[in-house]
């Protein structure tokens, strides 16, 4: 035994294994930070190439025409925001009771299982969903239906967001307001939804970011349309499936709206994402 | 007793507010336990609507739905075998390539870096995450898939397609897309999931430990693999999961790179398709019952493969929790 722990060359050995999987972890890390600058850097050379106020001005083009994506942007805005006014109240909700009234039940514990897994549910499965509910019965695409399909991905966000925060509010806050004779629902919405406001807010920025980009599900809902409109019970454009289309087109001018368009998107949600982060940051730094 | 007529107007006023406090209590324990009861709901309604809407298909078919390999709308003869099988493939091939990559970017960022390194890095790393899956389908199609034909894939081909076992593998045209292809560009999409569950994970390990192992003469690798990696076993294994889980439904982001042919083949350059990729081309396009029936019983299929993986990723997760006393990952 005692030449085994005096033989140089097992010493040796070690270090050489050591220092040969450091290496490699610093390795496959500037690889990942070498894709991530690809990816942007292709996004914004071709992206930025492709702007201009045409964009946002003219609808979508047919090939070999001018356009720009004005149609597809509208879309995505209002099916984005009615999605958001849909799925945060239900959310919201759903979170305070997790966080209020089920803790520690069988019940609350089972809706947060399941609310996790829809959390990662593949998005294409919501389309076919709202598909075969909306679409379905409807007898046609429309923007609703669009709408519907992204505020059922926003929720389990949501839900997910507001209980964590609503839990991170002090039980002796909650024991105080009722204490003083508040009832409850009086003491959630007066101090643990003031507590954990820019959190709950957080929650909803990160959900929009999720929802902005998604393309599969408004497929089969929201389709397509080549026009501006605004009426929410037909097809309705949006940037995604258009980018999509665009993208896999054979025409040169479609390729470069694509690029714009994800270009757009991609600036968008990093907004919301990094605005999310800001707003936690500072919150955690007033604390 | 002579009621004083202001106490008695305070009493009955306090009646009144202590009844309405209730109600209101009431009312809000109910509306906020329907929503939840509504997200509860939610996965069950997607799996009776996809099992109502893929009926015919099965009505038709049979169990012989999942083992046929015909996919054909002309004669509405239709299996899941082939898109299954891509399915199955471009996932593993996904997680093959993330794991060991995110594993290492996770190694980096909690025992090698110091901080002002390690935080802009998970920072990006994160940013990563929050790109849409299309962005990385079109620069898989515009950028990776042209570097990986001129490049990788002659190389490839003149060193292993000659030899006796793994040679059918590299077979094909070197065209850019293709099976191999959509694992990479899935493997790129998981790595910051993947990622971000194992930093998270490795720093839940006690500085104690690691201490102690450090200071019996451990490298940092030992300390890697004899302490962090053991006392993180299910969170890691949680986090492949959760990462597989997304690799399966995937869908854009595969839609732009594989190439979409219903052929079964063990080539990794060849053209394939996936369960997603297929709905997301064809789906629109499929009037007629039993075409689109088709499509969602691929649907339901995929439904079923991903609910079970995504189960187990969170009751792994759910096990590491209790263990740490708590603490919420992800």
């Amino acid at each position: 035994m005692s030449d085994r722990t005096l033989d140089p060359n097992r010493y040796l050995w070690r270090r050489l294994t050591n220092g040969f999987f450091l290496c490699a972890a610093i390795a496959v890390t500037a690889l990942g930070l070498v894709i991530l600058a690809s990816i942007l850097i292709t996004l914004i050379g071709r992206g930025f190439a492709a702007l201009s106020p045409q964009l946002f001005s003219q609808p979508t083009p047919p090939p070999g025409n001018d356009g720009g994506l004005s149609n597809a942007i509208l879309g995505s805005v209002l099916m984005t925001m009615l999605a958001t006014l849909i799925g945060t109240p239900v959310g919201v909700l759903a979170g305070t009771w997790l966080a209020e009234y089920g803790r520690g039940t069988l019940v609350a514990a089972t809706v947060r299982f399941i609310n996790d897994i829809l959390l990662s549910a593949p998005s294409i499965l919501i389309g076919l969903f709202i598909y075969q509910v909306v679409v379905v019965p409807l007898g046609h695409f429309s923007g609703w239906a669009g709408a519907i399909a992204l505020a059922v991905i926003l929720i389990p966000v949501v839900v997910r967001t507001t209980e964590d925060m609503l839990l991170l509010v002090p039980d002796r806050l909650r024991e105080a307001a009722a204490a003083l004779g508040a009832p409850y629902w009086r003491v959630i919405v007066s101090i643990s939804y003031r507590s954990a406001r820019t959190g709950i807010l957080t929650g909803v920025l990160l959900g929009i970011a999720r929802i902005a980009g998604e393309t599969a599900p408004l497929l089969f809902t929201a389709l397509n349309n080549q026009f501006q409109s605004l009426d929410l019970n037909g097809p309705m454009a949006n940037l995604p499936v258009v980018i999509f289309q665009f993208a896999m087109s054979p025409y040169d001018d479609w390729q470069r709206l694509a690029w714009a368009g994800a270009l757009l998107i991609t600036v968008a949600i990093l907004v919301f994402s990094v605005t999310a982060r800001i707003v936690l940051r500072t919150r955690d730094q007033t604390r | 007793m002579v009621a004083d007529p202001v106490v008695a107007a305070v009493d009955r006023i306090r009646t009144r507010r202590v009844h309405a406090g209730r109600i209101a209590d009431r009312l809000f324990h109910g509306v906020t336990g329907g929503f939840a009861l509504l997200v509860l709901s939610l996965l069950a309604a997607v799996l009776v609507s996809l099992a109502i809407g893929a009926a015919p298909a099965f009505r038709q078919a049979g169990f012989g739905f999942f083992i046929s390999t015909a996919w054909d709308p002309v004669s509405n003869d239709f299996g899941a075998l082939v898109p299954i099988f891509g399915t199955v493939v471009t996932a593993v091939i996904a997680l093959v390539l993330a794991v060991p990559i995110s594993f290492g970017i996770a190694l980096f960022l909690t025992q090698l870096a110091p901080p002002w390194l390690s935080r802009p890095v998970s920072t990006a790393i994160e940013l990563l995450a929050a790109v849409p899956s299309i962005i990385y389908g079109m620069w898989g199609l515009f950028v990776f898939a042209p570097f990986y034909a001129a490049t990788v894939q002659p190389a490839a081909q003149s060193l292993l397609g000659d030899s006796p076992w793994v040679g059918a593998l590299f077979q094909g045209p070197p065209l850019g897309i293709g099976m191999s292809t959509a694992g990479i560009i899935l493997a790129i999409m998981i790595i910051p999931f993947i990622t971000a569950i194992m930093r998270d994970v490795f720093m839940t390990v006690p500085p104690k430990l690691k201490e102690s192992a450090y200071a019996l003469g451990c490298t940092t690798w030992e300390v890697t693999t004899a302490v962090v990696l053991p006392y993180t076993r299910a969170g890691t294994a949680g986090g492949i999961m959760l990462g597989l889980g997304r690799a399966l439904g995937e869908t854009m982001a595969v839609t732009f790179v594989i190439g979409n042919a219903h052929d079964l083949s063990a080539a990794l350059f060849m053209p394939g398709t996936t369960i997603s990729s297929t709905i997301a081309n064809e789906f629109t396009e499929a009037y007629g019952g039993t075409y689109s029936a088709a499509l969602l019983a691929l649907g339901l299929t995929l439904f079923l493969i991903t609910v079970i993986v995504l189960a187990l990723a969170r009751l792994m997760l759910l096990r590491l929790e209790r263990q740490s006393g708590g603490r919420r990952h992800v």
